[in-house]
């Protein structure tokens, strides 16, 4: 009970927080919009290896832009528990008596809903970008379809809020800060298919794909939106879903050990 | 049962010592006040109390709970007004407070009376829904000071708690924790470098100088110990040899 509401109030605080930040809400949503519109427009009509031909780029891209979107919100959010021990507030926040793992909790449940409303946001905008569903498409397929984008969007979030705050529990300070986004965050990114299939890849990179979690989210977004996947669904499901409960602990394991002053 | 019970306690940092073995008692409902000079260990010894740093070697225990084995035990007898700066900047006044009431589960009636209580106390109703962002040095210490305040707890940590204030809203924190002290029963550490609030709120004093406790009794006994007239800045001039420094460079923070 003290647990839950510890939990629920760490959440409010990410979303009261998040709803005045306007700088952060719009700024998070122009680098995805740059990519759908400069890259979906610049190879629209061209022929991608590994692409089906029936599928215009930018509906193959639009599923992996909101992989990117999730994957830099949520690791941004993980982060940002550097910025709550740079201003101290991190000491309020551990001397509560809450335990160790409803704190860890309470953050990747804020982190999730933010960068879930902006990734619905992003989904919204992305039909006025050239996204459409496929004609074949019942109401019914969409809906699910819609569903099943929404699980593969909250799992993607935990698993990368939680990478977030494992760094973020080892660092000191947020010096290491730019090194995380150039060498973690941006390689993730590129090596998840997100904006060209995985197949095109040399061999010995394919297989830092297949370690990547995003890969299996991403392709499974596609599943969710387009009917077309590398996998099948409920392997990139199943595999979205392990990554998120690993992430989660081992975030929760290095919390817990990490000293806050 | 004391309500602290300190023994040997060392802390070492990669390139110092901070607490170099000190043991100290604190009995429930008493007001201890740990007195020294800038970075004699005033900070880490508190931290350890708290449970926000691990002792490198030691006892220590909070409301009968070893601080290293029973922390979550530890964390539900305690609150703390931090020496440094720890609100939520993009928060305003209240919503600070009120997170802290939540997070310790205080009722919503009783949250609400206490924080209005406070934000009188502390004169800072005008400014509740302001974000903290816009708060001056002094408002924040003084927000600070309520939030610590709110969840009435067994035993309470003031880390140089006046730092910076006006001699007017000092006198009003002092008149509230020693209320809080005599009435509520609530066991006070306090570190200081103002002697007159040692004094003041004080019934023991621990004179602490590169993590070793110098001198410790009531203040009066300190005193005594150089002749009728003496005050505690003596003491603590004859103790640690110097005069508390750096204060104006401590009060920049603010
Ligand atoms: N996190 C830390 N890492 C390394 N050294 C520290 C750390 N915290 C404090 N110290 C050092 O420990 C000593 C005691 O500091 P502190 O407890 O803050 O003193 P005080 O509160 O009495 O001014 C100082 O020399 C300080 O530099
Ligand atoms: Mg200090």
């Amino acid at each position: 009970m003290v647990e839950l509401r510890a939990i629920y109030v760490l959440w409010l605080r990410d979303l009261i927080k998040f709803s005045r930040a306007r700088e952060r809400q719009i700024g998070s949503l122009a680098m995805p919009i740059m990519f759908l519109l400069f890259l979906g427009f610049g190879f629209s009509g061209a022929n991608l290896p590994g692409i089906a031909h029936k599928v215009d780029y930018v509906k193959y891209l639009v599923p992996g832009i909101i992989g990117m979107n999730m994957l830099f919100g949520s690791m941004f959010s993980g982060i940002s528990v550097l910025w709550d021990k740079e201003f101290g507030f991190l000491k309020e926040i551990m001397v509560a008596p809450v335990s160790r793992i409803s704190i860890a909790l309470g953050r990747i449940a804020g982190g999730a809903t933010t960068s879930l409303v902006q990734g619905l946001l992003l989904f919204v905008i992305s039909f006025f970008l050239g996204f459409s569903f496929v004609p074949a498409f019942s109401p019914l397929r969409i809906v699910l379809g819609v569903v099943l984008m929404v699980v593969f969007m909250a799992l993607i979030s935990l698993t990368f809020i939680a990478l977030g705050l494992s760094f973020a529990s080892n660092m000191r300070d947020a010096e290491g800060f730019e090194l995380i986004i150039n060498f973690v965050m941006f390689p993730l990114f590129f090596l998840s298919g997100a904006i060209a299939p995985i197949t095109t890849l040399p061999p010995l990179v394919r297989i830092l794909s297949y370690l990547n979690p995003l890969t299996y989210a991403v392709d499974g977004l596609r599943a969710a939106l387009l009917g077309l996947s590398m996998f099948p669904l409920l392997f990139d499901l199943v595999l979205a879903v392990v990554f998120a409960v690993f992430m989660v602990s081992l975030a929760a394991f290095f919390f817990e050990r990490s000293e806050s002053v | 049962m004391p309500a602290i019970e300190v023994k040997d306690l060392v802390k070492k940092f990669k390139d110092a010592l901070a607490v170099n073995g000190i043991s100290f008692t604190v009995e429930t409902g008493g007001c201890f006040g740990l007195l020294g000079p800038n970075g004699a260990g005033k900070t880490t010894t508190i931290n350890i109390l708290a449970t926000l740093l691990k002792p490198t070697s030691g006892y220590a225990a909070v409301a009968g709970f070893d601080v290293t084995k029973y922390r979550n035990e530890v964390r539900s007898n305690i609150g703390i007004v931090f020496q440094e700066p720890a609100l939520d900047s993009k928060l305003t006044g209240k919503e600070n407070l009120e997170f802290h009431a939540m997070m310790y589960g205080i009722d919503p009636a009783t949250r609400n009376r206490r924080i209005a209580n406070l934000l009188d106390l502390v004169e800072l109703t005008e400014k509740a829904n302001v974000l903290v962002q816009n708060y001056s040095g002094g408002m924040k210490r003084r927000l600070e000071i309520a939030r610590g305040l709110i969840h009435k707890p067994k035993v309470l940590f003031l880390d140089e708690p006046t730092l910076g204030l006006d001699s007017q809203t000092r006198r009003l924190i002092w008149e509230y924790v020693k209320k809080l002290n005599k009435e509520n029963d609530v066991t006070i550490i306090l570190t200081t470098h103002y002697m007159e609030e040692a004094d003041y709120l004080c019934d023991r004093i621990a004179i602490i100088d590169r993590g070793k406790i110098v001198a410790l009794d009531t203040p009066g006994n300190l005193k005594a110990a150089l002749g009728a007239n003496a005050s505690l800045e003596d003491v603590f001039i004859k103790y640690t040899g110097k005069t508390i420094r750096n204060i104006e460079e401590r009060e920049k923070i603010w």
